[in-house]
Parts: C-alpha cells; structure tokens; sequence
C-alpha cells in the first residue's frame, strides 16, 4: 500500500544528483585520515494551519531541501551543508568536512554505491496530510472551536493549530551504502482559555504520529483533545495553590513519562558518557533505579511520533533496554560514539535537519507495566500530589538535576485524590528518583504524541510512556510552604 | 539567482499577476561557520552558506505565506502559486492587510550591525582552544569539559512589500562560549559563560570569557539542598535577564489580543514599583536585535514598556495593533517561513545606582540565584515555578551554593515586589537586565 511512496526513497535523481556524482564526493572526503564519511540529502515539504478567536486566519508551507557532508576521524566531525543541491556545492562541502583530518586532497578509494533494503514500514502511509487539501484542515480546526465553546461558557478563547510535514531523505556513507526513508508527522494542538470572575485559566491537549489525517478523526481522537484542553483550562479555575517541599508524589499514566525522558533518558546518550559529563558515566551494572523499574528506547513502534525506519545516520532503529529491573543496562548510541566507545549501535543518530551533525538522541521512551493497579496505589497515599498532565522539563546532564512541570495536578489526602492544585515543578536527581519507585501500575500507557525534544539546539520529535508509578519522595515547587 | 531588488519585484509581480490584491518578500541570505573544541582537540567544525526567500500574500481580507530555499525560476512560479493557494483556504480576517503605506520607514540608519572581518577555521580553532585552556585554568578542580565553541555568522536581509516599500540591510555576529566541568568528592558540576556581539574586536577576549565560565564553575561545587523556607531573591544578571523576559513575553501583542497573558488591559496601571523603567529600543548601534526597519517595513523606534513601574505600552506589528485598536511600535518581527508576529528589538531593564555587592549585603537570609531550568511559567495566571541554582546568603553574604531547589511566586507579585535594581547593566542578548532583587518568594527544598 504504501509502495507508491517507499518507492521513491532510493532515488538519487529526485535530489539532481547521480550515483557516479555522489561517489565522486564521497571519494574527496574519504581522504586519508577519515575514519567514515556520510552525505545526508533532505526534501522536506511543512504545511501549517492555525486557528483563534473562531477564525482560520493563518496557514503557511514551507518546502526546504539540502544535503550535509560530513567527516569523521578519531573524535573529531568535520560537517558542510548547502540548501542548493549541485555537483559543485557537493564538492565545496567535502572540502571542508574533510579539513578536519588534516589530510592532503585526493580521491579516497570507496566503494560503489549500493541500495540497502528496508524491510520493514513502521508508518506506511499512501496520502501524506501534506496533501490533503488545506479546506479539509480549516474545517476540521473549525469544528474543534465549536466543541470547546460548547464544553462549558466559560471558554472564552481556543486556539488550535494542526502541523504536517513530509520528510525525504536519502543517506549515502562511505561503506558504499545508500538508505532512504520518507517520514510523514502531524500534530494536532488545541489551547483553549477559561475565564470566571476575572480569573482566567488555560489548558492545553493534543496529539499525533506518523500518520495520515484520518487518525485525528478515529476512535474519536480529535473530540477528545479539544474536551481534554477546556476541562483542564476548567478545571484550573479553582485550583488551589500547589505544596512546596517534598513529598510522595504519584504520577499518572501516558505523558508525565517526560520524568524517563530528563531524569535517566538525556543522561543514556553516549555522547555525554564518552566525554564523562554525564552523571551515569560508567555505571552500566549498577543499581540505579528500584527492582520496580525496566525502561526501554524503542524506536521501532509503529506510527509513533518518536519511531523512525532508520535513524539518520541509515542505521535501523531498535528497543534497547537502558534500565532492567532497576539495573542500568546501557546506553544509546549513534555511529561516531558506538564506534569510540566500542558498544552496539542501537539506531539513535538522529538530527534535526539536513543542517545539523547527529547526535544520540532518544525515540520512544518509556517503562514497563508493573503489577499494581493505580486505585491501590492512590489508596496507599496518606498525603500526596497526584500529578496526571505536565508541560516540559529539562535536565542538567551534568550534576544529574532534572525539572519537570505539571500542568494538571491533586492533593490525595488519605488514599482519595481531591483538590486539584495549580501547577508546579518538581524537582530531583536522576541517578537518585527511581530508587523511590515503590509501585509501578499496571497500565502502561504512551503519550498522544506531541513531544519535541531539545538538545545543542536540535528538535527532534520524541514520544514518552509510563504507567501509574508511585514515587516516596520529591521535592513540588509550588508556593505553599 | 541573484537575491536583490530585482528578485522581489519580480515575485511581487508574479503575486499580483496571480491575483494578490498585496504582498511582501523577505529574504535572508548568509554565511555561518563554528568550531567547537574539547579538552584543547578539535571536536565539530561546521560551515555552511545559506539562503531562503519567504513570501506573503493577501487576497483582499485572506492571507497566507510560504517559504522556499530554491530559488529557480520554476520553484519560485510554485511558491506563488502555493502562496495564493493557501490564501484562499483561509476565511476573511477583518484585521489583515499590509501597514498603511504612509506608515512605511522612510529613513534607512547605518546602526552598525555589520562586521566583514572572516575569520579563518584555524583562527576560530585557536580562539576557542584559549577560551577552553584559560577557564580550565581556573582551578585545578576543573578537570573536564563539554567544550568551548566560536562561531560566525554574516548575511544579508532584504525585505519588500507591493507599496513599493524596499529595504535591505547587514549583519553579522561572533560568539564564544565554553562550559567546563568541575569536580570533587566524584561529584560533578558544570557552569558556562559566553560573549557574543556584532564586532569581532568587540567581543570580549578568550581569557576573560574563559576565566570567568571557570569561576563560574568552580564556585558550585559542594552545592547542597535547603530547607523550605520564603525569602528574598536576588536574581544575577542573567538569571535577571530571563524574569526580564517572561514580562517581554507578557507584553507580546499577540499574547495580548489572545489574552494569553496576565497583562491584558493593564495599559497605565502601576505593575512595578517607581524603580522600573524598561526600554525596547530597535535602534541601539551595534545592538544584537537592532534593525533600520521592522518585518513589515516601518520604522523601528526606541519604545518606553513601563515607565516609573507603570505599563505604557505593549509590543505591537500592525495586525496586533489592529486588534487592540493601537497602533504599530515598529515591532513585527518576520523570519522567513513563519507567520508573521511581535517581538523584542533590544528589550532591557534600565540600570539603577548600587552594585550587585550592595544588593547581596541588603539580604540577611536568602538565596542569590545564577540559573534556572524548566519551564513552569504559566503565562496566562502568572504563576511562575522553576528550578533553581545558586548560593544561600546568610548576613549579607554568599555562604555556600545550594541546587535541587525551586523557587515559586506569581509574576506579578514578583515585579510589585522588586526591591532593588543594580548598576551591572550589559548587553549580551537581546534581553538585557542588571541584578534584580525580589522582596520574597517560596523556596522548596528539602
């Protein structure tokens, strides 16, 4: 089904460019003292709606396209990239990816390239949303404002976007080895604002995937985001003011996952463990995470928001477990770091575009099912926060100090969840927090898939999971103290 | 293709041609390389040439906008052809349109923006390799590094609308920057510091950047948990510069007009105390967000935003003024490939008479803060909550640093309760502010 499109992965000449060409450069940058040599060709087409005050007034395209050359010898990365796409350009970028090695000129012996196969489509998808026309998108983003008005009165504004883009690339290294891949995303985002006597409110819901437009009207998913984001903003009008200090905090299912991703999952990137920045360097073997505790990358996850077919170096993503029964079993690697560090490649390079070096990078991350279930485990809090939906976070690799911000949280006073309270950041070390897992729920869940992740000023799309879990002890930032 | 006058003329012809009843072009062309070095080897070294056109068009009350990197003629046929397609996807907007074309800029300053000076990859290779050497320098507990990195950008902004309006400008910046790593006891901790500016010989020296991430780094180790407690905050500069900035955002016209922020129909009351005075000015020479003219073509200007702790005015492009009945402060900000919106030229809080010492010895008990993390600002009800690092000050000084901690308050308790402003003021961004201290605020610790 998705041959009409998968087809096309593999072709040179989509990009202007020929097989004999592209050898040609790689020969100029496989110079001497280049340990490996990599051409990344992108075409991405961006399409975007958006929606406030009940009107489709904005929508905008964007069509970008341009190859990296990159080098790489010992530990040092030479990179070039042009947005114009010539013999001639190629050449110029060779040249300076491949200063790094400080080798005389020449013409490196490659050889020939040669089509890898794909074998697998986690996300075939036969109309891309690109193409979908924009009415049916301004329809849609107008249906969601009249279900949040009519929610409840006191929604006052909605704001809705809906984002699409359809990714190309083609990845040719010096091995002779030649990789494509399309990737479809989109993202549906609804903000809606609440306001009552003056106070005002805001809650925000989406979600998304590798998929095609149809998704947001299955299983209801588009009726649901918009009830999601009013409730919340709803909701929020009477909380109350958050804690301050620490206390058990239970966390709920799906998105507050974000806690693996800066707690454990940054501080996973081979990168930061082969310079040892990282507060894991060399603590594969050690405890660090309670018995409770098995979390996995997985970029292999059909549709999914994090997935990818091949990282952006042409490796095959993979399911690599970083933490087993509380175990740190390992990290995530890209070509340049699995190679200096002498560890599997797991599939993480990835970059955001064809102007940026790649890096480790997480996928899908997330943990395994335990056996509690989440009624057993509020009921097994004298008093708590109950925290089910969160903004971002960030994490210092460093000193191993991570933020994360619920947007949507409630006291539990005696094994029952009541007030909701404002929202507030919490604040922990990650070598140190999941050793205070003492439950995991039974209802693993991944998020709606609207995760960006920034890392050296390179967003990728990231997808996070977690089931309920219970935390002893994390200090809330709120004002109450 | 050539990127000048002649190029978006034709495109707005083209547009027109297409049935645009008014258009603009911006197009930006440059040329960026860096080099980043760890542990004084070379590590990244990246170089590119740049260039991207963005085009927008208004079929009468219905507008749209696409952006392209090809320049062929066939390409830019179809960026005309997608633009317009999209136009008449969207519904009416009562409040689109171009500025009056009255309105335009009609004087094009030199502000001094640009520097010709290329520097060669083994010089940059060099000046970062002194900023890395000169921090780890510092002190012998500075045993590793995330590298220190310099960086170049030079290029070229152009910008025309079918009023016949049509304008271009230079600019280029340098930066440099490092982030060492200390150690003790097997604990670690990492700080940075930076200069960046218009000027190569402007830009601070290797040795001071370098010196200073190092005393930056090294102050932090042994950093501990404190009790929750509510006490005075001292914001340092940069930390400063950041609270600087969620009033910048709050200020937003698009924010405004969607009442997405907490200052909506706050014009002329007292949101600060007498002390605060904030500046957006678009034509500081040699600024790192000044411009002759906005992204729709007028003016930039020097814009009092609270004058004597009360709000004057917000940041506003055209459309936002439109829709709160105002009038443009030469604040559109328009990047290519995005929609159009407001933003800050140089944004800055004006500088008051005492040092930052001074300041920190007015503070019996609290916390003096040099980073934040997170992002646990909600905008719309000013409730702010962020990780915090710093140093506890115990009578008048800085005792030791603590980390793991959050600090928590309401924006607008926050600037009401501003009570001292220092005389450090620098500009390293687009935001500048000196120190700043904060009446009281809640610390969540241990």
């Amino acid at each position: 089904m998705a041959d009409s499109l998968q087809s096309e992965k593999l072709s040179l000449e989509r990009f202007g460019v020929t097989g004999r060409e592209v050898q040609s450069v790689m020969g100029k940058v496989k110079v001497r003292d280049v340990d490996y040599a990599d051409l990344y060709f992108e075409h991405t087409i961006a399409e975007s709606v958006s929606m406030e005050e009940s009107l489709v007034k904005r929508a905008s395209k964007s069509i970008s396209q341009g190859v990296g050359v990159r080098a790489t010898a010992g530990e040092k990365t030479g990179y070039a990239y042009s947005d114009e796409i010539t013999f001639a350009q190629l050449e110029r970028a060779a040249g300076t990816a491949r200063y790094i090695a400080r080798s005389p000129a020449g013409q490196g012996a490659v050889p020939a390239i040669r089509a890898g196969h794909t074998t697998r489509d986690l996300y075939p998808v036969t109309v891309p949303a690109t193409e979908v026309a924009t009415r049916e998108k301004v329809a849609l983003l107008e249906k969601i404002d009249t279900l949040a008005r009519a929610y409840d009165p006191r929604i006052k504004n909605v704001m809705a976007s809906f984002s699409t883009e359809f990714k190309s690339v083609l990845i040719a290294d010096s091995d002779g080895k030649l990789v494509g891949d399309v990737q479809p995303l989109s993202r549906l985002q609804v903000t809606c604002i609440a306001e009552e006597h003056g106070v005002r409110q805001m809650g925000t819901y989406g979600g998304g995937g590798r998929i095609e437009f149809g998704f947001f009207f299955e299983e209801g998913r588009w009726e649901r985001y918009t009830k999601e984001a009013a409730r919340q903003a709803v909701l929020n009008l009477h909380a109350n003011d958050a804690p301050a200090g620490p206390m058990t905090v239970v966390l709920g299912s799906g998105w507050p996952g974000i806690l693996l991703h800066e707690a454990i999952g940054h501080g996973l990137e081979a990168d930061f463990n082969r310079k040892k920045t990282s507060a894991f360097t060399d603590r594969v073997g050690q405890g660090v995470a309670s018995e409770l505790c098995t979390i996995v990358d997985d970029g292999t996850l059909p549709f999914r928001r994090g997935s990818l077919n091949v990282d952006d170096e042409g490796t095959p993503t993979s399911r690599t477990v970083l933490i087993e029964k509380g175990v740190l079993r390992g990290y995530i690697t890209d070509k340049l770091n699995a190679r200096l560090m002498g560890i599997p490649l797991t599939g993480n390079g990835r970059r955001e575009s064809f102007q940026c070096i790649p890096m480790p990078r997480m996928t899908n991350t997330f943990m395994l099912p335990g056996e509690s279930s989440p009624d057993e485990i509020i009921r097994s809090v004298k008093r708590g926060l109950y925290a089910v939906a969160f903004g971002g976070g960030q994490v210092d690799i460093t000193n191993g100090k991570f933020v994360f911000s619920a947007s949507e949280a409630y006291l539990i006073e005696d094994g029952k969840v009541t007030a909701p309270v404002k929202g507030a950041t919490l604040i922990g070390s990650g070598p140190d927090i999941l050793k205070r897992v003492s439950m995991v729920g039974n209802d693993m869940r991944l998020d709606e898939g609207i995760g960006t992740c920034g890392k050296d000023g390179q967003s990728v799309p990231v997808g996070v999971g977690l089931p309920t879990i219970k935390v002893d002890e994390i200090t809330v930032g709120g004002t109450q103290a | 293709m050539q990127i000048d006058q002649t190029l978006t003329a034709e495109l707005l012809a083209k547009a027109k041609r297409k049935g645009a009843s008014a258009a603009d072009v911006v197009a930006v062309e440059g040329d960026s390389a860096s080099v980043q070095v760890r542990l004084s080897a070379v590590d990244k070294l990246s170089k590119a040439q740049e260039k991207r056109l963005g085009l927008r068009v208004y079929l009468g009350r219905r507008s749209a906008g696409a952006s392209t990197s090809d320049f062929s003629p066939a390409a830019l046929d179809e960026l005309v052809e997608t633009t317009c397609a999209l136009a008449q996807a969207v519904v009416e907007d009562p409040h689109a349109g171009l500025p009056e074309p009255a309105a335009m800029a009609t004087d094009h300053p030199d502000l001094d923006l640009y520097d010709g000076q290329v520097l060669p990859m083994d010089r940059m290779i060099e000046l970062a390799r002194q900023t890395e050497q000169a921090a780890l320098a510092v002190d012998p507990r500075l045993t590793n590094s995330e590298g220190a990195e310099f960086g170049t950008f030079g290029g070229r902004t152009l910008f025309a609308n079918s009023h016949g309006f049509y304008g271009e400008f230079q600019s280029s910046s340098f930066a440099c920057s490092v982030s060492p790593i200390a150690v003790q006891d097997g604990l670690m901790q990492r700080d940075y510091w930076y200069a960046v500016g218009r000027k190569f010989s402007a830009l601070d020296s290797p040795e001071v950047v370098g010196r200073e991430a190092g005393r930056r780094t090294v102050r932090r180790l042994g950093a501990r948990k404190i009790a929750t407690c509510r006490v005075p905050v001292v914001f340092d500069p940069e930390m400063a510069g950041s609270f600087l900035g969620n009033l910048c955002s709050a200020v937003n016209g698009y924010a405004i007009y969607k009442g997405a922020s907490y200052l909506i129909g706050r014009l002329g009351d007292r949101i600060a105390p007498h002390m605060v005075t904030i500046y957006d000015d678009g034509r500081m020479p040699g600024g790192l967000g000044s411009k002759p003219f906005d992204g729709e073509g007028l003016a930039t200007r020097k814009t009092v935003v609270v004058e004597r702790g009360v709000l004057k005015s917000y940041l506003l492009d055209t459309y936002a003024a439109r829709k709160l009945n105002l009038v443009s402060t030469g604040n559109a900000s328009r990047s290519v490939g995005e929609a159009p919106s407001a933003g800050a030229t140089n944004f800055y809080l004006a500088p008051g008479k005492i040092g930052p010492e001074e300041i920190i010895r007015s503070v019996k008990r609290g916390l003096y803060v040099t980073e934040l993390i997170g992002f646990g600002i909600n905008m719309v009800t000013g409730d702010y909550s962020r990780g915090a690092v710093g140093f506890w000050i115990e009578n008048g000084e800085l005792a030791y640093p603590v980390e793991e901690i959050t600090i928590a308050g309401n924006l607008k308790d926050m600037w009401m309760g501003v009570e001292a402003i220092g005389n450090d003021l620098v500009f390293r961004g687009r935001i500048a502010s000196p120190t700043v201290k904060i009446a009281e605020m809640t610390v969540a610790g241990e």
